[in-house]
């Protein structure tokens, strides 16, 4: 039971983890105002960055991405008894966008549950941190399955 | 004709050559001087900063280089008072601008060996490496073919063999075409030694203006081109348009005071280099540097941060500028062909930035770069997932990834 319940958190996990789209090469060497501010905020005050005991079996672990193409995010959600997310954390290889927006995950999931955090979707969160278009086209990868249904044991 | 003559040398002596070498060319000159600090400011979001914002430290001299003083000084004359179109024939203004023009193309023409009959102007290397390429087309025998290699390459500073190159084509009677943007007035070149019959040289890239360049095609033995753009005639037929005078004098002057400052900066760059690399190394580890040591030219510096992403480290060293990949292929999301090409993983091929060191690069600069890049390297490690893998000793190479 408890097995499967971690199993339900994990993907959870997973399906929380929202892929953003690389900054293209031009704009590297452009001075720090081509990154919006909301952006480089999430690098230079992070928070959530860190850790969960991942063998605790109120948090979900998630892991998506691959180091060859340049991202690779860990999502964790700590849960209480009624589905409610208490706490979360992200690490992230990947741009600074990448950084922002699973940071920004983190934040905005807390506090709901996780039927109401699924509804997150990928768009709203470039919208908040003002991505430019270019940087949604690995938005075609998004990891809300469908068939996702999270019931927790407790 | 005397009338002409007269004007010519009179021309020659007003615009006077790049100052004579004094014995710490380089040392004095702080081109930022009002504008960086070891520690600089954010700039602001607004559109107007203020004249007291402070700049980012500039290590990106593969993408472009600052105007060398002594090139605008050449330069400015041609842009306010001899503004005469070089191919008048009938009058001062014209004499005088055809005078500086042929003087720039002497001066482009020593720093590589070759003659000035040799030397067309163009827009730039990218135009060069056209006009050589569609050369191809143009070639007398039916099974010419051409070889084009780069001098130094621009993403990792690696030098080709190029001497041994042009023995080859040379001997097999093959055309060598060398795209030398990166390495003129760098590294010693010479067209007759190295068997070159066509080079491309760019302006911009050794701290001349942008918008100018030349293409270097050889008379003995004779390689035909067929020009890109007709018009008037201009530059024997080979490249018709009329030629900007203030451009190709900057090119000149700054031709020429690379050719004078070659041996200083490589020995001042080649420290710098050392330092930035040996500071970064000693400090982190899982740091590689791209290309192969040897062949190396040591301005270009390319280094993976294993477990960190390029672009972030460079949000992160906002007060740096620097590249990650070439700027060439800037609408490509795909990482370096380059570093693709010399077979690094695709993961430290993410990570790779690329550090310029220049002319008027600082040891300062240098310190605080490599300082910064430790200082941010360790967050963002603190920051990847990979990193915390790696550390409880998980091999990445096994784990199977998601689909991307």
């Amino acid at each position: 039971m408890a097995a499967a319940g971690a199993g339900r958190l994990r993907r959870a996990a997973s399906a929380l983890l929202l892929r953003s789209p690389r900054l293209p090469v031009r704009e590297l060497s452009a001075p720090a105002r081509l990154y919006h501010k909301k952006v480089v905020d999430h690098y230079e005050n992070p928070r959530n960055v860190g850790s969960l005991d991942k063998t605790s079996k109120n948090v979900g672990t998630g892991l998506v991405g691959a180091p060859a193409c340049g991202d690779v995010m860990k999502l964790q959600i700590q849960v209480d008894e009624k589905g409610k997310i208490v706490d979360a954390r992200f690490k992230t290889f990947g741009c600074g966008s990448a950084i922002a927006s699973s940071s920004l995950a983190t934040e905005w999931v807390k506090g709901k549950t996780v039927e109401e955090a699924l509804t997150i979707k990928n768009t709203d969160i470039a919208k908040e941190l003002c991505l430019p278009p270019v940087k949604l086209h690995c938005s075609k990868s998004m990891l809300f399955p469908a068939e996702e249904k999270t019931q927790l044991s407790p | 004709m005397l009338l002409r003559a007269a004007w010519r040398r009179a021309a020659l002596a007003a615009t006077a050559a790049p100052g004579p070498r004094s014995a710490a060319p380089t040392q004095g000159l702080r081109l930022r001087v009002a504008d960086h600090a070891p520690q600089s400011a954010v700039p602001s979001d607004t559109a107007a900063a203020p004249e007291s914002v402070l700049r980012p430290l500039y290590m990106d001299v593969q993408a472009t280089t600052p105007l060398d003083p002594r090139v605008l000084d050449a330069m400015l004359p041609y842009l306010v008072n001899y503004y005469g179109n070089p191919h008048s024939r009938t009058h001062a203004y014209g004499w005088e601008s055809e005078a500086a023009m042929e003087r720039a193309r002497q001066q482009v023409a020593s720093l590589i060996g070759a003659d000035p009959r040799e030397i067309i102007f163009t827009s730039g290397a990218t135009e060069s490496n056209n006009i050589a390429i569609k050369e191809l087309e143009a070639a007398i025998q039916p099974d010419t073919s051409l070889v084009s290699v780069m001098t130094v390459n621009n993403e990792i500073g690696v030098k080709q063999p190029i001497a041994e190159i042009g023995q080859i084509c040379s001997s097999r009677k093959v055309y060598f075409h060398t795209d030398a943007a990166q390495a003129v007035g760098k590294i010693p070149l010479d067209v007759n030694d190295m068997k070159i019959d066509l080079m491309s040289i760019s302006g911009h890239k050794i701290y001349g203006p942008k918008g100018v360049g030349a293409i270097y095609i050889r008379r003995r033995p004779r390689v035909r081109v067929e020009a890109l753009q007709s018009g008037g005639g201009q530059e024997r037929g080979m490249r018709s348009g009329t030629v900007p005078t203030p451009l190709v004098v900057g090119l000149g002057a700054a031709c020429e005071v690379a050719q004078q400052e070659m041996e200083y900066d490589h020995k001042r760059i080649s420290k710098l280099s050392e330092r930035l690399i040996q500071k970064i190394m000693k400090s982190l580890p899982d740091v590689v540097m791209n290309g192969d040591p040897e062949h190396h030219y040591p301005g270009c510096v390319n280094l993976s941060f294993a477990y960190v992403e390029g672009e972030s480290l460079l949000m992160a060293l906002k007060d740096v500028a620097l590249s990650s990949g070439s700027a060439c292929t800037s609408a490509s999301l795909e990482p370096s062909y380059v570093l693709r090409a010399i077979g690094t993983d695709e993961d430290l091929a993410h990570s790779s930035v690329r550090f310029g060191i220049g002319r008027f690069t600082t040891e300062e600069e240098v310190d605080y770069t490599a300082e910064k890049c430790i200082q941010h390297v360790k967050r963002l490690r603190e920051m990847s997932p990979l990193w915390e893998m790696v550390q409880d000793g998980i091999d990445l190479k096994s784990i199977k990834w998601t689909q991307h």
